[in-house]
């Protein structure tokens, strides 16, 4: 057989998995999403989802993606480009990543008690005199804890763009009379937009189906499509409408991809 | 490569001397073999000692197995994988498993305790002349206050939630029904209630309640509630019983309205593979003094009349866990609305939830 041949035959696991596991459950989400409460064919769930309830929900859900994500960027960046200027990188790195390996509850419910009435963040307040607020069950809570949360999905793709960002330009760019502020404007920045791309799809795309931070940080203030889907999957055993919300979202995710471009390619190459 | 077949070498004997080992020491305790009873219940919902002594006493081995909510469970059993010989589902889920025909008819003359159990808690509407299910624990709906946050005062009715002293100041159970029946109550509606006037009208005056809201959570409120993250709660007696035992300062009431009276029941479920164990356990929980180590353990309320007076006084005499039930207000059970109904109540709910303050 030729090495062409044997090629194809190395697809045949991952084929099966795609099948299985990918392109199996989407088929089943979208044959849900047009049954009705009783298992009769309708396009009634998806009637429902343009009610106001729902679009206002999808509103919100969207702002609070666009502002986890904005602020994960404006941190984020920030924090990758002084990382790669750091000397121990790996050590930086590793910190970055730390978190990611405690499970994700446990981290959602320390800040129930960091951030509660007589918790941590509080007494801190106090002591500088700015007094004690409520800051558990508001939406800055929800958007600090998520985050918190996601910064690190922002940070990696940014600072691999940076790392393969051969200095030399840079270099060039001050030789040329470029100041430092027009060199990031006009040469970094530009050729390191792959990774920021990368970044925003890895926190915007999860953030718009976050449901479990809702309820903990949030105290269901914030009511996003994840919930709803949650919802109707487990108490209200509406199968088809919380299939038609996620099949809603997935359409809207991949218009998200589609008019960002897929970063990977620009960034990392 | 040579140094990662011999890593994932490594690993696969490891696997395979543990998975024995595991075998061996199962056998040597009696587990295997079809001498077990495996349990199903809540997390944390059963005295361990009584587990031993059941083992002592009758030989069989028990496998203790948990869930933490009625849908997980059902979703479990109708799948049929494993085997679990007792399951304890509550009141609306023991009609719904009856419906899908999840569950097996109990034999009862194998359970001669049965007649230990208060009779006002036998025949109820999801289980009639209890064929399926046997109750294992009872409570109520209803308020968890701080009185000192709420200045002294009692709290006696739904009413008092909607004092506007009590602004951002009132935990919710994320639960559609237990809110709406609240709502519902609290206008003098049944819970079950399923004229849609009378709901949205419901719905109406929870939207006016939101401003007092803090919160709408899980299991967490008895978490915030002893940490007195907020002066007041709307939750399970049980839950109740647990936040009052850790922060004293905290008092319950099933306001005078009425509230939900809910059941958790014994049931053997249709994946159950040793019937006569499955008896043999739920028989021995309906035992006067095991029923009241257990309640004294679990911090619920006993459905087993003749446990009481195992109980001391301070448990058995709480007025607060265990209401004299006539004259307690006006307490339902849970009936069972059907799909549509249910998913208006969720409807209304989630809409109440996106209000904004």
């Amino acid at each position: 057989m030729t090495e062409r041949a044997w090629r194809n035959w190395y697809l045949i696991p991952y084929g099966i998995w795609l099948v299985l596991f990918v392109v199996a459950p989407i088929v089943f989400l979208v044959y849900e999403s047009f049954l009705d409460l009783d298992g009769h064919w309708t396009v009634a769930n998806y009637e429902n989802v343009l009610t106001p309830i729902y679009l206002k929900m999808m509103a919100y859900s969207f702002w609070y993606a666009f502002l986890i994500t904005l602020v994960s960027l404006l941190i984020g960046y920030p924090t990758a480009y002084w990382l790669t200027k750091t000397r121990h990188k790996q050590l930086w790195l590793l910190l970055l990543i730390l978190p990611m390996w405690v499970n994700l509850l446990l981290k959602v419910y320390a800040f129930l008690g960091l951030l509660g009435t007589y918790g941590l963040a509080n007494a801190l307040l106090q002591t500088l005199g700015i007094g004690a607020r409520q800051l558990l069950f508001t939406d800055f809570s929800f958007v600090f804890v998520s985050v918190y949360i996601f910064i690190p999905f922002m940070v990696l793709p940014i600072f691999n763009a940076l790392e393969e960002l051969p200095p030399s330009l840079v270099d060039a760019a001050r030789d040329l009379g470029a100041s430092a502020w027009t060199t990031f404007r006009r040469v970094v920045f530009p050729l390191t937009l792959g990774g920021v791309k990368a970044g925003c799809q890895a926190v915007f795309i999860p953030s718009l189906s976050l449901f479990m931070i809702t309820r903990l940080v949030a105290g269901n203030r914030v009511i996003t499509l994840g919930t709803a889907i949650e919802q109707h999957f487990l108490v209200t055993q509406n199968w088809g409408m919380g299939a038609t919300i996620a099949v809603v979202l997935m359409i809207a995710m991949a218009v998200i991809v589609g008019l960002t471009g897929s970063g990977r390619k620009e960034g990392s190459r | 490569m040579k140094r990662l077949v011999q890593g994932f070498a490594a690993v696969f004997i490891a696997a395979f001397v543990l998975m024995f080992i595991t075998h061996r020491l199962n056998e040597a305790e009696g587990y295997g073999g079809g001498k077990t009873v495996t349990v199903y219940n809540w997390g944390d919902y059963i005295d361990p000692a009584l587990i031993r002594e059941f083992e002592k006493e009758t030989g069989w081995k028990v496998i203790y197995q948990t869930f933490d909510s009625n849908e997980a469970m059902m979703a479990k059993i109708a799948q049929g994988g494993a085997t679990f010989d007792v399951a304890v589902p509550s009141d609306y889920a023991i009609s719904k498993m009856i419906e899908e025909k999840l569950l097996l008819p109990l034999d009862h003359r194998k359970l001669p305790n049965l007649r230990y159990i208060e009779p006002r808690f036998l025949n109820l509407p999801f289980d009639p002349h209890n064929r399926y299910s046997v109750p294992y624990f009872w409570g109520t709906v209803g308020i968890v206050y701080n009185r000192e946050m709420f200045g002294g005062k009692r709290m006696t009715s739904w009413n008092d939630l909607w004092d506007p002293s009590l602004r951002n100041q009132i935990l919710l159970v994320d639960g559609a029904r237990e809110v709406m029946g609240m709502a519902l109550n609290s206008l003098g509606y049944s819970l079950n209630d399923t004229n849609k006037a009378h709901l949205q009208e419901a719905k109406r005056k929870l939207d006016r309640l939101m401003p007092n809201v803090k919160a709408i959570v899980g299991d967490e409120i008895k978490l915030l509630l002893a940490n007195e993250e907020a002066a007041v709660g709307v939750v399970w007696s049980g839950d109740a019983a647990e936040i009052i035992a850790e922060n004293d300062k905290l008092d319950y009431v099933v306001p005078k309205e009425g509230s939900n009276l809910w059941f958790d029941n014994m049931v053997i479920p249709k994946t159950a593979k040793n019937i006569e164990g499955a008896h043999a356990f739920i028989n021995f929980m309906l035992d006067p003094k095991h029923a009241a180590q257990n309640a004294e353990y679990v911090g619920y309320s006993t459905p087993n009349r003749a446990a009481l007076r195992y109980l001391p006084k301070d448990i058995a005499g709480d007025r607060r866990f265990y209401p004299d039930l006539d004259s307690a207000g006006h307490l339902e059970v849970y009936e069972n609305l059907g799909k549509h109904m249910l998913a208006y109540y969720n409807e209304l709910f989630l809409e109440f939830k996106m209000q904004q303050k």
